[in-house]
């Protein structure tokens, strides 16, 4: 039986042993670290069904929930909000949050990333080659927008965007405890001046300070959200930058198509990358709460379900080719949504809330950053690269670059 | 044709809007609204895209009987 997870051997295709595994059927059971074994979907179509059926929970409290890596998270992140509940408190908590990640808001958002971007490009330029393109430019985009999108005023952002990249970049979770602590005890803050301001002030935290019911919403609960759109949108967001610059330097032709194409061709070429990159490498992971049949297999109740995105990207039931990298593949039907089959952002309830707003960041940074600096190489090959290893999560620890 | 969208079901993924902006949008509280309950038949193809990438399963549609040139019932 294949042991999972794999470290991937090439930064934007899926690891060896799951090719393998995907050809032979939508279905596999595979083992954990701890001996204890879990069903990995590698089909796009049971994929889908499995995450949107209401008869598998998210519910990460349930002593039956798989443990597919060693738990190194600091409990302080216990439990983490919306994603890690069912229905109903799920979709009590993911409604309210549904306007501030409104398309509307989201394209109100973009100008403001257009200049954050255009700044940080204006920093490498004005230091001269080479560059680090995550500290410098994959990790300040998200860590800004975020900020922002929770209403931390201009003042905190430098204190509050650094203990951000603490948590992440924390090396045991004894650190990460530290930096989650200060986040925490910021934020709380932050909701009580909040609370204290007519009509709540800017952002997430100041249209739900006023919502706090202790029903619906318990302080607690609005700072575990906080907390969890920190966690869900920033190292996602930075990595799929960094991982998506990799995949199109390494594709020149592609890169060119991208530099020739019209900006309505832009969205559906963002879900391209997305859809081959499949940076967290997993759409979801949940628990049987009943026996379900699919596809000739029995699910039992208990058992774990993990969907692959790497995988379940490349069926070839959806995709033709599916290991090759087209930025044009979707042109067609429905737009600016064309490209949006893949499940690199999960499916059913649980799908990302933050989706509009990953892809608008997505598409501002590698247009600005191609733009701009036309003649941008790598200055470590990409094989070279330093690689995240031993996680489901995808990533470089660093991307020296050059122009 | 007619287009139906279960605000219940709905957790504003927003895929509809980008498909089919004239057809769904999205009201102030970020949950999808069907602007045109009966689009023209033109519109089937990119519906039915909207239909099947909805991730809550909150769209459907339901087709005349007979042939497209039926007026709605
Ligand atoms: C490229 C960037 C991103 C990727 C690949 C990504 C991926 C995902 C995936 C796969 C899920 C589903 C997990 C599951 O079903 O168990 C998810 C959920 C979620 N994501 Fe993202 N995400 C990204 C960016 C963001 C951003 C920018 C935010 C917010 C600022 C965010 C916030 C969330 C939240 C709150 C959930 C939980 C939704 C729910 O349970 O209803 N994500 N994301
Ligand atoms: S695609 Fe579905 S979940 Fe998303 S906004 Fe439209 S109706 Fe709501």
């Amino acid at each position: 039986m294949l042991s999972y997870p794999q470290d991937r051997t090439c930064p934007y295709q899926p690891s060896p042993g799951y090719r393998e595994l995907g050809r032979s059927g939508p279905l596999h059971k595979v083992r954990l670290w701890d001996g204890s074994t879990i069903w990995m979907v590698t089909g796009h179509a049971a994929g889908r069904r499995l995450l949107a059926d209401p008869r598998l929970s998210a519910d990460r409290s349930r002593p039956d929930f798989p443990v597919v890596l060693p738990r190194f998270e600091a409990p302080i992140f216990k439990p983490i909000a919306i994603i890690g509940f069912d229905p109903p408190v799920h979709d009590v908590h993911r409604r309210m949050l549904a306007p501030d990640f409104s398309l509307k808001h989201v394209r109100e958002m973009r100008d403001e990333v257009v200049e954050l971007t255009g700044r940080l490009v204006d920093d490498m330029l004005r230091k001269g080659p080479p560059a680090e393109l995550v500290e410098d430019f994959a990790l300040p985009i998200p860590s800004m927008v975020i900020s922002q999108l929770l209403g931390v005023p201009y003042e905190d952002h430098v204190f509050f965007e650094e203990k951000t990249v603490g948590l992440l970049q924390a090396k045991d979770a004894a650190g990460a405890e530290a930096a989650g602590q200060a986040l925490w005890d910021y934020l709380d803050e932050l909701i009580s001046a909040k609370e204290r301001t007519p009509g709540g002030g800017e952002g997430v935290l100041g249209r739900l300070a006023g919502r706090i019911d202790d029903r619906d919403l318990t302080r607690e609960d609005l700072l575990r959200i906080a907390l969890a759109l920190l966690i869900g949108g920033h190292d996602t967001t930075s990595q799929m930058i960094a991982l998506g610059v990799v995949t199109l330097l390494e594709h020149p032709d592609q890169l060119a198509a991208w530099r020739a194409a019209p900006p309505e061709a832009l969205p559906a070429a963002v879900d391209e990358l997305l859809r081959m990159v499949s940076v967290t490498d997993v759409s979801g992971v949940r628990v049987a709460t009943e026996d379900i049949e699919i596809d000739g297999e029995v699910v039992r109740a208990g058992e774990g379900v993990l969907v692959s995105s790497s995988m379940t990207n490349r069926d070839p039931e959806v995709y033709e080719d599916p290991y090759t990298f087209d930025i044009h593949r979707a042109a067609g039907r429905g737009g600016a949504a064309s490209g949006r089959q893949h499940l690199t952002f999960g499916f059913g309830i649980h799908q990302c809330l933050g989706q509009n707003l990953a892809r608008m960041e997505l598409e501002v940074a590698f247009s600005t950053l191609f733009d701009r600096i036309p003649g941008l190489r790598l200055a470590t090959p990409a094989g070279e690269l330093p690689a995240r290893s031993g996680g489901t999560m995808q990533g470089v620890h660093r991307l020296p670059v050059e122009w | 044709m007619r287009v139906h969208a279960d605000r219940s079901r709905c957790m504003a993924a927003g895929h509809c809007a980008v498909t089919v902006p004239g057809v769904f949008d999205h009201g102030e509280d970020g949950l999808v609204v069907v602007t045109d309950e009966k689009p023209g038949e033109d519109y089937l193809e990119e519906i039915e895209l909207a239909v099947d990438l909805c991730p809550s399963r909150a769209l459907s549609v339901t087709r005349d009987q007979h042939d497209s040139s039926a007026p709605p019932k």
